[in-house]
């Protein structure tokens, strides 16, 4: 009897990569859906039972909250006590006593209709904030009826130890409960590679295979499986063959990344010791925590915008400061480069009131929003200011189309440090002060911003966009989209020229930067900082450490005469395996 | 009874925030605390977020505050400097 029959294999879409072997962990939060609506026959014990889930739930809400504090922050724990002040709320949980006293429901459907009522009052209302609060009632809803069904479905939080963690998605609140030790790596039903999961997965370093549909139903709690970042394989239940192919598989990969932890430490250099500064790009402080033992020199992007998002209302100066100072603080003395927000119509922030558009990609967003709403804008920059004060810290400002947009911001910038300094505050001395390249006319007049900025940090995720005219989103024309182009190369070696010309830097921060095969290229360019995700580190370090700068100089001329991404990418593989 | 005529005076409106305010605040009141939007006949329960969040009141609306009870002439005053000081928004 071959083992073979209880191994079962699928696929979905490998995210982040990463050989893994373990236990499952079925995550799957109750629905209310699955819920039946039926009557009970003591409607004294259905309100016990009632009064009962009630407390466990502010009881299990208070513990989330109290957990969420020292993970994610107050903003962030602020939905949660949403949740908790609904259950005590006049017109919720009276309305679910009403119906079972005086119409004998079961406490299960009473919590099932009173939800629904109120979640629909939401939905019928006109603003979008409103109608998303609908989703908050639901989640609340669900959490009382876990309660009170019993549901010991396992909760993400009480996880102790090694697991791949199974379930239909995974959203933001879900994944807040998990403490990264024991997550070995991520199985989904939905999802694709921009999901939530897919950016988490990649900053941990773990694997996680999304989108794999009905596959995952097979899976049961406890299940061994066998899963693969890369391919997106996954197999339960791997018999000997399978198990011994996958752990030596794994072997290797743990060697390799041994191997390319020894360049962690070191600086990136070229063999004929051409220097390139590698940095990391993060989008919350926590992931600045333990940067410098990954081998980030610096933090090249911070992304700011998160700060802005999932909260109800406007993050204070205060708020802001503590944040950008956190991050600047967990670098110890290497730079910290904070661009300001970067957003528009396409993210939901109810707090700004952001105009419909039909382009929001060509229209009032980022740099654009900020010169209008000085106050916004000044608030930002006076807490990045005042972050100065614990490191150093650069700031550069996003979709810069023109000198007029870079003036005016750099002028708020020089009112905004007046301010702080008449009001004696502490501040920091010596910041940066540049802009992103990631719109074509930028681009094109590198050279007049090279004499009035301090630094350039080019955007090849809109850049390409911009200047190939390709949404990477839209399926149809997707191929399209590749920092390959001789187009972009040709901008990028304008920008990086015009700026050597003035003495200034130029940094890069768009995934082509954490692209090993892009490295002869932007060495060969003269790239003086490199910033990505901080898995792509090692591999980029090692890459750089294994070419000659000569060699690449004159291999980029020859890039610069070809025709199209394809013969570029072509030679740049077949340099790699060369050398 | 006590009535007092506010109008909402914050940029964004009477959202999950000015709710949440006013709910702790009404509910401290031992009153009875109605929140009535002018020429509706729509009223909130001033102790309740979820009554209060779907009235939908945006900037300049126009509310009449009705409290009933022991504590009614604090409950109403309270409840009006709340509305009318923006909530401590901008």
């Amino acid at each position: 009897m071959k083992a073979q029959e209880t191994e079962r294999r699928f696929k979905g879409l490998g995210v982040s990569e990463g050989i893994r072997i373990g236990h499952a962990f079925v995550y799957r939060p109750l629905k209310l859906e699955d819920i039946q609506e039926s009557r009970a026959d003591s409607p004294e014990r259905e309100l016990e039972r009632l009064e009962q889930a009630k407390a466990a739930c502010i009881a299990e809400l208070g513990e989330l909250i109290e957990r969420a504090k020292t993970t994610v922050g107050e903003e962030k724990a602020t939905i949660l006590k949403g949740q908790a002040s609904f259950l005590n709320d006049p017109a919720f949980y009276p309305p679910m006593q009403a119906l079972v006293r005086t119409e004998g429901w079961s406490a299960e459907t009473a919590v099932l209709r009173t939800v629904g009522q109120v979640a629909a009052i939401f939905e019928s209302m006109a603003s979008d904030y409103m109608r998303e609060r609908a989703a908050d009632v639901r989640d609340v809803g669900r959490r009382l009826m876990a309660c009170l069904v019993g549901d010991q479905g396992a909760s993400l939080a009480d996880i102790r130890e090694e697991v791949i963690i199974v379930a239909d998605d995974l959203t933001p609140s879900d994944t807040v409960q998990l403490d990264k030790r024991y997550v070995l790596g991520f199985v989904t039903r939905v999802g694709g590679k921009t999901s939530h999961t897919a950016i988490l997965a990649q900053s941990l370093g773990i694997a996680a295979v999304l989108g794999a549909g009905g596959g995952i139903d097979q899976i049961r709690h406890g299940m061994k499986l066998a899963i693969d970042g890369s391919s997106g394989e996954c197999i339960v239940e791997p018999d000997e063959e399978t198990l011994r192919s996958y752990e030596s598989k794994r072997q290797s990969e743990l060697q390799e990344s041994e191997r390319l932890k020894a360049f962690g430490d070191k600086p990136a250099t070229t063999k004929d010791g051409f220097r390139v500064e590698i940095a990391a790009n993060i989008g919350t402080p926590e992931e600045a925590e333990g940067l410098a033992e990954r081998g980030a020199e610096a933090v090249g992007l911070y992304r700011t915008e998160f700060l802005f998002m999932s909260v109800s209302k406007m993050p204070s100066e205060d708020v802001q400061y503590e944040a950008y100072r956190q991050a600047v603080e967990s670098m110890q003395g290497r730079p910290v480069v904070i661009r300001t927000l970067d957003i528009g119509g396409d993210k939901e922030l109810p707090y700004l009131d952001l105009p419909e558009e039909m382009n929001p990609f060509l229209g009032y967003r980022a740099i654009r929003l900020c010169l209008d709403r000085k106050e916004l804008f000044l608030t930002q920059l006076r807490a990045i200011i005042r972050a100065g004060a614990h490191g150093p810290v650069k700031i550069m400002f996003p979709m810069i189309s023109g000198l007029e947009e870079w003036r005016a911001a750099k002028a708020l910038y020089e009112e905004a440090r007046t301010q702080l300094a008449e009001e004696g505050a502490k501040i920091g001395e010596g910041i940066e002060v540049g802009i992103m390249i990631e719109i074509p006319s930028a681009a094109l007049l590198a050279d007049r911003f090279a004499k009035e900025v301090d630094f350039f940090s080019i955007g090849t995720n809109d850049l390409v966009q911009y200047t190939v005219a390709v949404d990477r989103m839209n399926e149809k024309v997707a191929e399209l989209y590749d920092y390959f182009h001789p187009s972009v190369i040709r901008l990028i070696k304008q920008v990086i020229d015009a700026s050597n010309k003035s003495g200034k830097w130029t940094g890069m921060c768009g995934s082509m930067a954490g692209d090993p095969l892009a490295a002869p290229l932007l060495v060969g360019l003269g790239l003086h900082e490199w910033s990505m995700s901080p898995a792509s580190i090692p591999k980029v370090k090692a890459a750089v450490a294994s070419l000659d700068r000569e060699d690449c100089v004159r291999l980029a001329e020859r890039l610069l005469e070809l025709d199209t991404p394809g013969e570029i990418r072509a030679e740049l593989e077949a340099y790699l395996t060369r050398i | 009874m006590q009535t007092r005529t506010v109008t909402i005076v914050n940029e964004a409106g009477f959202h999950i925030r000015p709710a949440q305010l006013v709910s702790e605040k009404a509910s401290a009141y031992e009153s009875t605390i109605l929140i009535k939007p002018e020429g509706t006949t729509n009223e909130a329960n001033a102790k309740s977020i979820l009554n209060l969040m779907t009235l939908g009141l945006a900037k300049g609306a126009v509310v009449h505050i009705e409290a009933e009870g022991s504590d009614e002439q604090e409950a109403v005053d309270a409840i009006s400097q709340l509305v009318e000081s923006g909530f401590g928004e901008a």
